[in-house]
């Protein structure tokens, strides 16, 4: 009886937000599901490189040490008798800095190439959704053409023409995108048109402009989160591709795809270390962004999730 | 099946002058082309003698209809750096880069129905567990790494396989020599093998999770059951009625898996020394050779298109449920 009323007495734990509980819900699912949160990390780790790569960088990515050309990994010597991790390149650079140097163009290209494609196709795909009719049409068959052949073909044109650079990359390589985004947007779009509460917006009177942005897209929200995580991963790998062909960056800046480009030339010398690190890092980056979507994909819409 | 297949034609058709205009376009995005076809140490006199001998001192839509007179008489310049027309170059390079691209194919699909179908068949063991992780892996190894590591190992400290180079099969076939080009067979494959990994392990992995996701599927279907409770022998449900259903999202993908496969070939071509379009592009992107550029591109580009127009009609041939 006693107790009975100690818990009666106990005021109410105050009530957790949604959006909090459905943050928990999502961590514990990230935790038990294990390999998701090992990407987490590898992921948090390649960011942390990114953002913090001047600092942590033990050496300066683009000094040369032609004393210490091609030098094995764990070699120590000259000036300061610094210490090379990861060994140096043909030119005598330090491939642990020019590693984690590496981490912020892979980053900053996938983020921003999704931001673009993920904007253009988004607003594609709500204005083809929404108003139908010939816009739809011309939209989508322009999304069409595109897809009739390999992109990677126009994105190397277009970086001959424009020459290498970062904006270049992201530009060309956010267009690439569009199209899947405005596909799956569009699709959603037509559904959600027709649903009671996109009416009772429009029926109180909400400019077509708040009923598009305002209302349907928040509610499109979770797939698209699903793609662009894949899509991440997938412009990383074109980022690694356009950077071998020579067509990322400019040579001073350091790339993994670049690396790899550059370890072609001590292939037959065995220099196997400046093939196998950078090489690493796009794998583990890449295949950390692919876990991840997996795992997001079965969390955000278990219908989805894949058999078995 | 004729307003189908007109109708087909029409898109591709549509398809091709959209390449074309592509192509144009980025041209004029550099600001005035006449500085890509021009040294950088030419006069002022030159500049301006190329940009009146190329045209590009008239109106725009003048030039275009220019450009895709002379595209479709098969004129796309003369190659900046080797001097004779960028069409030829293209068209010499071009059966090495199909016959990379084709046997990756075959070998991304021909590997992944088998693959996908033990993982679905045995879900949720290790053979399931292993499959499907090689997947995933295969989904995040850019392909020009898979190259390079298959080099080192395989190439330079096992010696099982050669490094670079080509032994050509449909050229000598096009040129008439049947028995040559046979005879050449074994060792084409040979040197084809690691270069084709390289390309076709990222398809083969999505493959390999598509067909083991539809199977599963269609193994819990009512006519699977059935012909499970008729007693017909296990094998036979799973090759007669089962993978018949199952296979038909990959075949769908065909053709846009040679585009996907084009692409990585480009790539792969680098590390093997593979003499395609691929290594002709790289070559001309670093000598900015644009009319080379744009003649692989727009080649390249009608190849999958032509081949993406015969695979839809070969479907809508043999599945009985695409209606015409």
């Amino acid at each position: 009886m006693a107790v009975d009323t100690v818990t009666a007495a106990r005021p109410a734990a105050p009530p957790l937000s949604n959006r909090r509980k459905e943050f928990r819900r999502a961590w514990r699912s990230l935790v038990a599901a294990k390999w998701p949160l090992v990407a987490l990390f590898i992921l948090l780790g390649v960011l942390f490189a990114a953002i913090f790569g001047p600092a942590i960088a033990p050496l300066d990515p683009n000094r040369q040490n032609i004393m210490l050309r091609l030098a094995d990994p764990l070699t120590a010597g000259g000036r300061n008798n610094a210490m090379f991790y990861l060994g140096t390149d043909g030119l005598g650079r330090d491939v642990l800095s020019r590693l984690l140097y590496g981490a912020r163009i892979s980053l900053m290209v996938g983020v921003f190439a999704i931001m673009v494609g993920g904007t253009i196709g988004v607003v594609a795909g709500l204005v083809a959704g929404y108003f139908g009719g010939w816009i739809d049409d011309v939209i989508m068959r322009l999304g069409d053409i595109q897809l009739a052949f390999p992109f990677i073909l126009l994105a190397i044109m277009f970086l001959v023409i424009l020459g290498p650079g970062v904006f270049n990359i992201i530009l060309v390589l956010g267009v690439g995108q569009w199209v899947t985004y405005a596909r799956i947007v569009r699709a959603q779009t037509l559904s959600l048109r027709e649903k009671e509460y996109v009416e009772a917006a429009r029926a109180l009177g909400d400019s077509t402009f708040s009923v598009i942005f305002r209302t349907i897209l928040p509610n499109i929200m979770a797939p698209l989160t699903v793609i662009a995580s894949f899509n991440v991963a997938s412009v990383i790998l074109s980022e690694a591709s356009l950077s071998f062909l020579g067509l990322g960056v400019p040579p001073n800046v350091p790339t993994w795809g670049a690396m790899l480009a550059d370890s072609r030339d001590q292939l037959m010398a065995n220099k196997w270390w400046l093939a196998v690190f950078p090489g690493l890092a796009i794998v583990c980056t890449v295949l950390s962004f692919n876990i991840l979507g997996d795992w997001l994909r079965d969390f955000l819409d278990p219908r989805l999730k894949t058999v078995g | 099946m004729w307003t189908f297949i007109i109708r087909r034609l029409i898109q591709s058709l549509i398809v091709v002058l959209g390449v074309t205009l592509i192509t144009f376009v980025a041209l004029q995005m550099s600001g005035d082309p006449t500085y890509l076809y021009v040294s950088e140490r030419a006069t002022e006199a030159e500049i301006q003698q190329t940009r009146v001998a190329l045209g590009f001192d008239r109106p725009l839509h003048e030039q275009y209809l220019k450009f895709l007179g002379n595209l479709a008489q098969g004129d796309f310049g003369n190659s900046l750096s080797y001097k004779r027309p960028a069409l030829e170059a293209v068209l010499e390079a071009l059966p090495a880069t199909i016959e990379l691209t084709l046997f990756s194919m075959i070998m991304a699909i021909g590997l992944a129905i088998p693959l996908g179908v033990f993982a679905a068949l045995y879900r949720g063991t290790s053979v399931d567990g292993s499959i499907m992780t090689m997947g995933m892996l295969g989904q995040s190894i850019p392909s020009f790494w898979l190259g390079i590591m298959m080099i080192m190992f395989f190439g330079l400290q096992l010696r099982w396989f050669p490094i670079s180079g080509h032994v050509p099969f449909i050229m000598p076939l096009i040129q008439g020599n049947v028995v040559q080009a046979f005879s050449q067979l074994p060792q084409a494959l040979y040197y084809l093998i690691m270069p084709s990994v390289a390309v076709g392990f990222y398809s083969l992995s999505r493959n390999a999770r598509l067909v083991r996701s539809s199977m599963l599927e269609v193994l819990g279907q009512d006519y699977v059951r059935t012909a499970r409770s008729k007693g017909i022998p296990e094998w036979a449900v799973v090759i007669r009625h089962a993978l018949r259903n199952a296979w038909l999202p990959v075949v769908t993908l065909i053709g846009l898996e040679f585009g996907f496969l084009l692409g990585g070939v480009v790539v792969v071509e680098m590390v093997f020394s593979w003499p395609g379009i691929g290594r002709l592009v790289f070559n001309a992107i670093n000598q900015r050779d644009i009319p080379v550029v744009q003649a692989s591109v727009v080649i390249l580009a009608l190849v999958f298109i032509s081949l993406n127009l015969i695979v839809d009609l070969i479907y809508a041939k043999i599945d009985p449920r695409v209606k015409l």
